[in-house]
């Protein structure tokens, strides 16, 4: 199981679970980062963090801190 | 017939052309205003339609209706206690999936909706198409096509709303969340049917409490027997915390995205989910890992310049203007209290008002050019590591870049934060930027005080101390005042495309109106209590007598004049010999011209000797007792004008701090310059002026330079010292006026000067007695 800033740009996967709490893990939940969601990783900023992502035909700017709560499947 | 007035709120994401449908539907009938108590904007318009008056609220864009912030509460609030009588949602139709997700939440309110199915037209280029008719049947509410940016479809759409609004049914709408979740609501429900309190749709709040939404959680605290409802809750929380083995509240979301999913397949004819765009073509520059970081910086020092170098031009004609202005009431007024007030005190104030309107104007062109494009995501997510470092957003950058300029557009640019503790943190440290107006006193300080060879060194380290200690303060503010879990930074990329001039001019004309009613009545009633302080009492007893001193230097020129030059020429006075009084007027106009180099001067002044060498040499000595005679009255003028100042009440006020301010190696003379300064920082140079009677200082301060080095009060540590005060104290009144307004809090207010000037004490005493052990 990796998290989704274990992932290299250009790989995609699929959403197992959201861990976390609060604000935080409700934000990402409301992005639609729900088990079941296909995503792909884009790029890292120029510094290493934080990193872009596609998900639902829309790309998303997160930080690594929170895209470690985000649990990957990937192929 | 009376018409009555249909209230409609508009929802919708961020980015998904909201305020342009907006915009569109009310044209310049707009009002722009803080919800109570917060800092939200509560925007509304009007727009007649077919008969019927429309009020629009424009409701925060949001991506959820939950608790967790302040924009989201703020929309749903609108809906449940305003009760428009319809929701318009505007979705953006190339980015449908997750736009329906605030849709379905919205339509859980239970009230009229329509649906306005925005930017199709990026949609359909993008390959993707959807089926509104059966969308439409799906929810069970009206689908409208927009295309905001072209205008398409407003109409259309206030038509749908009128007729919808008309029918005014209840709207009923039942997300199905599973067996585990709606035997729960269900029970939720019924208890919440027995209570008379509420004004809420129950299942609405029902589901609300088993998400744990804190706001909800209250209101049923606060009912009879509501706190039997709530022990309810949190059992039920707890099972179906077991069942699931994750909270209700991330369950519920997945339902919900489940049954958007579930639509948006069913309606999106076809999809291109997760394929390239040519906005993840232009990224590939922009945000590139080598090229992204210099674009990012070149793209920020146009924006500074276009702001401020530009900006400078317009702003010369406003202070000309002004000037002008002021000269010509000064004319037609005779001297005293009056003439002063309206030429010093209110011609000054308003020209102090609107001189950074060019800055503010610009400041919007830009800001609204980086977001409506897209760039200013970009921005931040290329800044963010950055920042975040000391506990800022990467979207803080500007308004701090900006602060270098002035503080008061950066604290109005402090805008496009969207979470309210980065923005609050933002703007209280912004003014901790060296802006322009401070750079006349660091100029002053380090030429008189400092060899060339080391005033730039000391120059920049007070510019590097500012930023230093907004890195520190932006840390310590955060920890102290902003406790808790940080926010979340996920934010979306909006794709790039080009903005509408519309949209643009909108945003700079709402920016500058704003500024102008709000900031600027109070910054002109600031300048006028500063007038005030610094021109009364009128009734001071000088030193000495003036005006008697005046006639006496008056009655000295006449005397040496008429002993000296008019009495060998055997006139009474010079008007009686035509050719005299012409050579003088000769020789004071050679000296007079100050363009021309001296030898030019020394051959006009030869030209006129041998005109008339017979009367040349009492025509110098002439003008030579005249000069001394200015000299002499221009002297008692400003010592006069000092005194007055010194006696003022803000001399007064800065003589009776000058024991707080003493360990700091300032004497009451400063204290006056600080007191008068804080107007604008610059202001400190001119009182200065005054007070060392050098007069006023403009572009040439040699002469106050030289009073400066001269005061053995003054030494290189006390005006490094005084560099560094007027960095950090207080903002300026103006500066403090837009921290009221954009807070909308006068705590704050009260905080931003106290904070800053208690740091400035701290910090100068630091500086000034380290200083002086060490011989300094």
């Amino acid at each position: 199981m990796r998290t989704l800033d274990q992932l290299n740009p250009g790989e995609a996967g699929v959403v197992t679970k959201v861990t976390g709490s609060g604000a935080i893990k409700r934000r990402i939940v409301d992005m639609g980062l729900v088990a079941g969601t296909a995503i792909k990783v884009q790029k890292f900023a120029p510094l290493g963090d934080p990193m872009e992502v596609k998900v639902k035909n829309f790309n998303l700017s997160l930080r690594k801190t929170e895209a470690a709560l985000i649990e990957i499947q990937t192929p | 017939m009376a018409t009555d007035t249909l209230t409609v709120a508009l929802a919708g994401n961020p980015n998904s052309g909201k305020t342009t449908i907006f915009n569109n539907i009310t044209g310049a009938r707009q009002h722009v205003g803080n919800y109570p108590g917060v800092t939200v904007e509560r925007r509304e318009g009007f727009r007649r339609f077919h008969g019927k008056d429309l009020l629009l609220v424009d409701l925060p864009g949001t991506y959820s209706l939950t608790a967790h912030s302040l924009d989201e509460l703020v929309a749903r609030n609108v809906i449940i206690n305003d009760r428009p009588e319809i929701i318009i949602n505007i979705l953006d139709a190339s980015n449908l999936e997750r736009n329906l997700y605030l849709a379905v939440q919205l339509l859980e309110l239970e009230r009229p909706m329509v649906l306005a199915l925005n930017m199709t037209d990026v949609a359909e280029k993008m390959g993707s198409r959807v089926d509104d008719a059966l969308l439409s049947r799906k929810l069970g509410i009206a689908v409208v096509h927009t295309v905001g940016n072209r205008n398409q479809g407003t109409d259309d759409l206030l038509q749908t709303v009128v007729d919808a609004a008309a029918q005014n049914k209840r709207q009923p709408f039942v997300l199905d969340y599973g067996p585990e979740l709606e035997a729960k609501i269900k029970e939720m429900a019924d208890a919440l049917a027995a209570l008379t309190a509420v004004k809420y749709p129950l299942r609405w709040l029902a589901v609300k409490l088993l998400e744990n939404d804190q706001e909800v959680h209250k209101t049923i605290g606060r009912v009879p027997d509501g706190e039997k409802i709530l022990a309810m809750v949190d059992k039920a929380r707890l099972e179906l915390k077991a069942t699931f083995a994750d909270d209700p509240e991330l369950v519920i979301a997945e339902r919900r995205y489940q049954f958007v999913g579930e639509i948006y397949r069913e309606v999106a004819v076809s999809r291109q989910d997760l394929s390239r765009t040519v906005s993840d073509r232009i990224d590939d520059v922009l945000t590139h890992r080598v090229f992204g970081l210099p674009i990012f910086f070149g793209v920020m020092w146009l924006l500074f310049n276009i702001v401020f170098t530009v900006g400078a031009y317009p702003q010369g004609w406003i202070e000309d203007g002004t000037k002008w202005l002021g000269g010509m009431a000064g004319q037609y007024m005779a001297d005293g209290d009056l003439k002063s007030l309206v030429v010093d005190g209110i011609i000054g104030g308003v020209g102090g008002v609107v001189v950074f309107l060019p800055n503010i104007i610009l400041l919007f062109l830009g800001i609204a050019l980086l977001e409506d494009t897209g760039y200013m995501a970009r921005a931040a997510f290329v800044m963010d590591r950055v920042m975040r470092a000391v506990g800022l957003h990467g979207k803080s950058f500007i308004p701090l870049l900006v602060g270098f300029g002035c503080s008061v557009p950066a604290i109005m640019g402090t805008r496009t934060l969207e979470n309210p503790r980065d923005r609050m943190v933002t703007i209280l440290v912004a003014p901790l930027m060296s802006c322009s107006a401070r750079l006349p006193v660091y100029t002053l300080l380090t030429a008189a005080f400092f060899t060339e060879g080391i005033a730039g060194t000391v120059l920049f380290s007070v510019y590097f101390a500012g930023i230093a200690l907004a890195v520190v303060m932006a840390f310590v503010f955060r920890k102290l005042l902003f406790p808790g879990a940080a926010e979340a930074f996920v934010m979306e990329m909006p794709p790039y495309h080009l903005p509408t001039l519309r949209s643009i001019l909108t945003h700079m004309w709402e920016r500058s109106v704003l500024y102008l009613k709000k900031a600027g009545t109070l910054i002109l009633a600031a300048s006028i209590l500063v007038w005030f302080a610094t021109n009364y009492p009128a009734d001071i007893e000088y030193s000495k007598d003036y005006d008697q001193a005046k006639a006496q230097v008056e009655e000295q020129f006449s005397a040496q004049a008429a002993a000296e030059v008019l009495g060998p020429l055997k006139i009474e006075k010079p008007e009686d010999n035509a050719a005299f009084t012409a050579l003088v007027g000769g020789i004071a106009a050679a000296h007079a011209d100050q363009a021309a180099a001296e030898d030019a001067v020394a051959a006009k002044l030869a030209e006129l000797e041998q005109a008339r060498p017979e009367i040349y040499p009492h025509a110098v000595r002439y003008y030579e007792l005249e000069q001394e005679k200015k000299a002499a009255a221009d002297k008692l003028d400003k010592e006069q004008a000092g005194e007055k100042l010194a006696n003022s009440y803000a001399g007064r006020l800065g003589q009776t701090i000058e024991p707080v301010i003493r360990p700091l190696g300032f004497d009451w003379k400063i204290g006056v310059g600080l007191v008068s300064a804080m107007a604008a920082k610059e202001v400190l140079v001119s009182t200065l002026g005054t007070i060392y009677s050098v007069g006023e200082v403009e572009d040439d301060a040699t002469s106050l330079q030289e009073a400066l080095a001269a005061d053995a009060a003054f030494s290189p540590l006390v005006a490094y010292t005084l560099m560094i005060f007027t960095l950090v104290y207080s903002p300026c009144l103006a500066a403090l006026a837009v921290l009221r307004r954009e807070t909308n809090s006068w705590k704050w207010t009260a905080f931003s000067f106290t904070y800053s000037t208690v740091l400035a004490w701290v910090i100068a005493f630091g500086i000034y007695q380290v200083g002086t052990m060490l011989g300094y």
